[in-house]
């Protein structure tokens, strides 16, 4: 599976940004990312359930860090009460990357309603995201996740994905 | 043992810059107790994450102990993060269960992993979990004695340390309070954490 991005783009986006720690649970697509994001220096931390990364990037956060959250859509329906409690409880701003599943290619999951509920429960959430579905788009992610950290507020990036 | 018999001695013991992250009734309790700048009230919590959110202080700031407080229907909400825990190795993380067998702010019902929760099978064993998982340092502690002869060595083991307390159930007790908003309680605590650091010498 090809991403519209590469490693290597989005791990020297993230190290220019300033990111120390990504909390993940990969899909096929981020997981291509994991050995950039090592090489570069930024320190990748795998978790086993989604819930657990918005947490665990809060106490990175409190202890002086600036992590990342990347995990696949059905990780943001899994990560419901942590992430509220993090983002608006708390109003942490914990920053993310989110593969939207068979955005590109509904070839292996026809039908996939990964389609029907990742944008609504986003805005549910109200989190600020911006969608990004070309290789063109690169620079639109780059300047939203910047925008996000220099706003203090918990941005997310919504990564289109292809076959699951 | 109560929960606020066990806290009590930790309070004792505590460091001036031990980070403790508290969750639920232990957070009820250990407020009961005083407060600290570098306490970490988990109230508003999300319930099972105060293990998380210890790591992630506990990776942060390498040079501060970070004990979390959490209760046994806490932690089965979120046993993965055992593995997350010993997966990251954090030297300076201490995981203190408070384990009574019941969700107590709810009502005191069993938890799944409790005896009376199981229809008569045994218990699930926490500690035995946490050594499966990864945990070498693993203590259990039955009873106040077993507690104020132990706490010290628990306290001082390699992390990350996991160790079970097992506390006398409150039935009708209350859940803890936030004692302020949550976001301004936060600031205050990155400043408190910011402000301290320790040297290899400090004891």
């Amino acid at each position: 599976m090809t991403a519209i991005f590469s490693g290597a783009e989005v791990a020297g986006l993230l190290r220019d940004c300033g990111i120390t720690h990504v909390v993940t649970v990969p899909d096929s697509t981020l997981g291509q990312w994991e050995p950039d994001i090592e090489a570069i220096g930024i320190r990748l931390i795998r978790v086993c359930r989604e819930g657990e990364a918005w947490a665990l990037a809060a106490g990175l956060y409190l202890g002086g860090a600036r992590p990342l959250v990347m995990i696949q859509c059905t990780g943001l329906f899994e990560s419901g009460d942590s992430l509220r409690n993090v983002l608006h409880d708390w109003q942490l701003p914990i920053p993310s990357i989110i593969g939207y599943r068979s955005y590109l290619n509904q070839e292996t999951l026809p039908g996939d309603t990964c389609l029907v509920f990742t944008e609504p429960t986003l805005r549910a959430w109200q989190i600020d995201y911006c969608l990004v579905t070309e290789p063109a788009h690169f620079t639109l992610m780059a300047d939203h996740l910047r925008a996000s950290l220099a706003q203090d507020k918990p941005g997310a990036v919504l990564v289109a994905e292809g076959k699951a | 043992m109560t929960s606020l018999e066990a806290l009590r001695l930790l309070r004792v013991v505590r460091k001036d810059h031990d980070v403790v992250v508290s969750a639920m009734g232990a957070a009820r309790d250990w407020m009961a107790l005083g407060s600290h700048p570098r306490d970490w009230i988990f109230v508003p919590s999300s319930m099972g994450q105060a293990t998380s959110l210890g790591l992630g202080i506990a990776l942060a700031r390498p040079d501060l102990r970070v004990i979390v407080l959490a209760g046994d229907g806490g932690l089965i909400m979120n046993l993965g993060s055992l593995i997350t825990i010993t997966g990251q190795a954090p030297a300076n993380l201490v995981i203190l269960i408070f384990d009574n067998g019941v969700y107590e702010v709810t009502g005191a019902q069993p938890t799944p992993a409790a005896a009376a929760g199981r229809g008569g099978a045994p218990p699930v064993d926490l500690a035995a979990l946490a050594r499966a998982s990864g945990f070498e340092s693993v203590f259990r502690f039955g009873t106040l004695d077993e507690w104020v002869r132990g706490i010290d060595e628990a306290l001082a083991a390699r992390g990350p340390v996991f160790a079970v307390l097992t506390i006398a159930a409150l039935p009708g007790a209350a859940g803890p309070r936030s004692p302020g908003p949550a976001p301004e309680r936060a600031k205050a605590f990155m400043a408190a954490l910011r402000e301290r650091t320790v040297t290899p010498s400090e004891p």
